[in-house]
């Protein structure tokens, strides 16, 4: 019964527009899309460098690659605020606390789910399509992309992944962006406060507001890749 | 005859034994069990008094609740307008000052906002908002948030803006900030001393009006709750109040610093 009189208070919240709550997703938004802008093209690359092409080392790079999917968001936070705090070696550039330092914390976490997607599904690809695109005279570049083409059901897959990650953490952003209101409080470090506060309702409604969220670009995404044959 | 003799030296065997074991339910806030401030002077009166004191430690409004219910003996709390109100509705006979802390605003050494000599609380605060030094606030609707606050309040300032960054975290998380960040802060004593070293943040304004933190002990009115240990409740407010109590209170220590001062707060 409680849970409903508080979720009716977070929906009440949610269509009164509550200037504080429309503000906190609105900078979870951006940063989270901001990071998988960044990581994504970076890790599509590492993951399909290391899915097609053999250098030494090549296995221990894909162990590390996947053992980092089980990273704690937490230590990721712990370690860039270490290379970022005032005494640390990039505390020069005043970037702690700040969304730059959320956008990196994320991408980095993004990072590992993209590159090992893609790895798995490069690796599942058909041969075939590559070499029909190199025997009908496709660059190298041509190549990969028609490979990629082929498997982007599994890149988006690692997409969906990457976003759900970076949206939902709260370890790192707390750690590097500070939870301040109104700059670098996210959806995420806000639940976590308004937790602490006993203020149950608009935790609950930041917890409603972030699952419409995930299912809004969750759609947009799919609407992106196509429908995709049924198997 | 016999089972009655049984029965007999049975009482004989247990009365003592309850006679012996008086105990007393003291209600208090956190920081008094959270500082070891009770687990260090509450077996000292122990063994003064022959009372066992159980201790119930929950939030202020809680622990005066529950005095006023009667559901304890004797409360301990830091919360002087509404100690104030408890003793005028009758809820308790006597109220004695036991001891204070204080907050502290610290900040960056270079004191950007030139705090340093500053004689109120209050004043300093107003004198960071008019530099737009930035200052980090707790923003978590704890004691130490209320108290910055009511001391915004009193100069009728409302805090905004980019200078004034409200974190929603504990106090040792907002001095990590406020120390990485160059920013003032207003912290209890003794979380700072425990962070002092990693922040790097120096005491700028203290012991001045404002920034007292005084706890009070009063006991519950056996007139209200009969069986409220009243006898017992006031051996306990005699001796935290006593020289022998006031020595224990001043024992605890972070390094080499007293955490509590025992007896009433300088006036504000």
């Amino acid at each position: 019964m409680e849970l409903w009189a508080t979720t009716q208070e977070a929906l009440r919240l949610l269509v009164t527009g509550d200037a504080t709550l429309w503000g906190t997703v609105w900078i979870s938004l951006k940063v989270s899309l901001i990071a998988l802008l960044i990581a994504t093209p970076v890790a599509v690359a590492t993951g399909f460098a290391l899915a097609s092409i053999a250098f030494p080392g090549r296995r221990a790079a894909v162990v590390v690659l996947q053992s980092f999917l089980s990273f704690p968001t937490v230590v990721v936070g712990l370690v860039l605020y270490v290379l970022l705090a005032r005494s640390g070696p990039f505390g020069d550039m005043g970037l702690l606390y700040t969304q730059t330092a959320m956008i990196i914390g994320q991408a980095i976490i993004a990072f590992p789910v993209l590159a090992a997607f893609t790895l798995a599904s490069v690796q599942g690809a058909d041969r075939i399509v590559r070499e029909t695109a190199v025997s009908l005279g496709a660059t190298r570049t041509r190549a990969a992309m028609t490979t990629l083409f082929e498997v982007r059901f599994a890149v988006m897959a690692g997409l969906f992944n990457g976003f759900g990650r970076v949206i939902s953490e709260v370890g790192c952003a707390m750690m590097v962006g500070g939870n301040i209101a109104g700059l670098t409080r996210n959806i995420p470090t806000a639940i976590s406060l308004e937790t602490a506060k006993g203020e149950f309702a608009q935790g609950i409604a930041l917890g409603i507001v972030l699952i419409v969220l995930a299912l809004i670009i969750n759609g947009v995404f799919h609407l992106l890749q196509g429908e995709g044959d049924l198997k | 005859m016999r089972t009655l003799v049984f029965i007999l030296s049975m009482l004989l065997f247990v009365r003592p034994i309850n006679g012996a074991a008086a105990e007393i339910k003291l209600a208090t806030t956190t920081s008094t069990e959270a500082s070891g401030l009770l687990a260090l002077i509450l077996p000292q009166f122990e063994k003064a008094s022959g009372v066992k004191v159980k201790v119930i430690s929950v939030g202020t409004g809680q622990a005066l609740k529950l005095a006023e219910r009667g559901d304890v003996d004797v409360v301990l709390v830091h919360a002087r307008p509404d100690e104030d109100k408890y003793m005028a509705a009758g809820f308790g006979t006597i109220r004695r000052d036991v001891m204070y802390n204080d907050f502290i605003i610290v900040g960056p050494k270079s004191d950007p906002a030139r705090l340093r000599g500053e004689k109120n609380a209050s004043a300093a605060l107003q004198k960071i908002a008019k530099s737009g030094s930035r200052f980090v606030s707790r923003g978590d609707d704890s004691g130490t948030h209320k108290k910055e606050l009511s001391l915004w309040r009193e100069v009728s300032i409302a805090p905004k803006g980019a200078w004034y960054l409200e974190v929603g975290q504990g106090m040792g998380e907002t001095l990590t900030m406020a120390g990485n960040l160059g920013a003032y802060t207003l912290s209890d004593r003794g979380t700072f001393l425990a962070h002092r070293a990693r922040v790097g943040l120096d005491v700028i304004v203290t012991e001045v009006p404002g920034l007292f933190n005084p706890y009070g002990i009063m006991d519950v009115n056996p007139a209200k709750h009969p069986h409220a240990k009243n006898v017992d409740a006031l051996k306990l407010i005699d001796w935290i109040v006593s020289p022998a109590g006031r020595a224990a209170i001043g024992s605890l220590k972070v390094d080499g610093t007293p955490l509590f001062t025992p007896g009433a707060a300088p006036k504000d």
